[in-house]
């Protein structure tokens, strides 16, 4: 059970790492890379903390391999700001008071962040659809809901 | 309760490029010391949960680029590789609008992260009694490829599960494909799924349903259950009842009863037997009254 080496592009940064086949992509991520912005919640595809971006699809790092991810491009929630400017939808989630304690954030903006490159305009039962896989034990969803809506319309150019 | 540990169990990756070097390994492995998978959301939180014992290798069947192909040929119907994932079954006109059953039981199923990642044919594998793509399927007279150093069989969905969890898969074998013969003429289908939350949840009860009306009659009739059998059922005797009867209320409260009937539900913490039973009556009801309005 020899170690894998694997090459991942992470937030734009390619990275050749050494992986036995049982780490999941999102140990490495926090453990190895150190971007601890997805979080570990339920460890089983429930909770969606753990979200991220492969290959421009959400995935639950907690249920992929690191070595199913050799050769793919991976954006986590550090990789969605420019500079020192966050995205839209981190903005939106800020103005709107999209977040409480926060554990849940990071998956739940990149599941809104899937949403709205699929669908621009999406209406509220779209977005309660999107995100269903992102379990908040906090807002009871209503800001978070809201703080998309707003993301939805400040990404049209509506500012 | 399961035991649940954070990290996975040690076991070795492979990850053929071919579907011969796939079917190589299968065999050499003398069953169980390898396991295929697909998407891995079946079967990571298993290993997780230590609910299977780790097997020495998992074969990731994504380096077969061959097997990632979902086709629709009017006439021919659909076929779903392997490697089709739920989100691409979802995603494709062709479902939508030929088969918007299958289209309505792929969306239903977990979270829009699973749907990216599982496959219909590792949902069908997983052979879980609330496999929501399985009424469909039933329902539609889907066919399953399946591949092994003996060459191709070809499977009929409904002798494809053998039990919770258990499928008549061979240990050397593996499902290359699914076949879906195109809606019939006049076909209209739908798929009901109850569960207490609307997306994110298992099937208390599923039921699918494809009704042919004609001139007031059915003429042909196919029923589907999820999660009230050890494996996914047809509700046979419900369907008899239906074809040739008079597309009315009488006959359908009479097969709803029928199908309540045919169905084995067991309690769980889900529901109860006896809860399920009923609700299999509901929702064959509402869904060939769908079926009938649409």
């Amino acid at each position: 059970m020899k170690e894998k080496r694997i090459q991942v592009v992470v937030n734009g940064k390619t990275y050749e790492l050494m992986v036995p086949p049982w780490r999941t992509l999102l140990e490495v991520i926090r453990e190895d890379l150190k971007l601890t912005g997805a979080k570990e919640g339920c460890g089983q595809g429930e909770c969606g903390a753990c979200t991220v971006m492969m290959g421009g699809r959400t995935v639950n790092s907690c249920l992929v391999l690191a070595v199913e991810a050799d050769g793919q491009e991976i954006t986590t929630i550090e990789g969605l700001s420019e500079g020192n400017k966050i995205h839209p939808i981190q903005d939106a989630f800020v103005e709107q008071a999209g977040m409480q304690c926060g554990f849940c954030t990071p998956g739940m903006i990149m599941s809104a962040k899937e949403l709205l490159d699929r669908n621009p305009d999406p209406s509220e039962q779209e977005i309660r659809e999107g995100i269903a896989g992102n379990v908040c034990r906090c807002t009871g969803y209503t800001k978070i809901v809201e703080s998309i809506g707003a993301a939805a319309k400040a990404m049209k150019g509506g500012e | 309760m399961t035991t649940f540990y954070r990290r996975l169990p040690k076991f070795d990756y492979v990850k053929p490029k071919g579907v011969e070097e796939a079917i190589r390994l299968l065999e050499d492995s003398d069953g169980g010391k390898i396991k295929v998978f697909a998407g891995g959301t079946d079967i990571i939180p298993k290993l997780k949960q230590r609910l299977i014992k780790a097997p020495e290798v998992l074969l990731d069947l994504k380096g077969i680029s061959e097997l990632e192909y979902l086709d629709y040929k009017e006439g021919a119907g659909l076929r779903i590789g392997a490697l089709a994932t739920i989100s691409r079954v979802t995603e494709a006109p062709f479902v939508r609008e030929g088969f918007p059953m299958l289209f309505q039981a792929a969306g239903s199923i977990a979270s829009r992260q699973i749907q990216n990642r599982g496959t219909i044919a590792g949902n069908i594998c997983n052979a879980v009694p609330s496999a929501d793509s399985a009424p469909a399927l039933l329902c539609l007279g889907a066919k399953v490829i399946c591949l092994s150093r003996g060459g191709e069989r070809k499977i009929e969905i409904g002798h494809f599960f053998s039990g919770p969890n258990e499928t008549v898969l061979g240990s050397g074998e593996m499902v290359k494909e699914i076949q879906v013969p195109p809606m019939p003429e006049g076909g209209k289908g739908v798929y009901l799924k109850l569960s207490p939350r609307s997306r994110m949840d298992l099937a208390v009860v599923g039921v699918g349903a494809m009704v042919i009306e004609e001139d007031g009659v059915f003429k042909d009739v196919k029923i589907g259950l999820g999660a009230v059998a050890p494996t996914p059922m047809r509700a046979k005797k419900a369907e008899e009842a239906l074809i040739g009867a008079k597309a009315g209320e009488e006959a359908i409260e009479n097969a709803a009863a029928l199908a309540a009937e045919e169905s084995k539900p067991i309690d769980d913490h889900r529901a109860s037997a006896a809860y399920r039973r009923m609700m299999v009556e509901v929702l064959v009801k509402r869904a060939i009254h769908q079926c009938l309005s649409r």
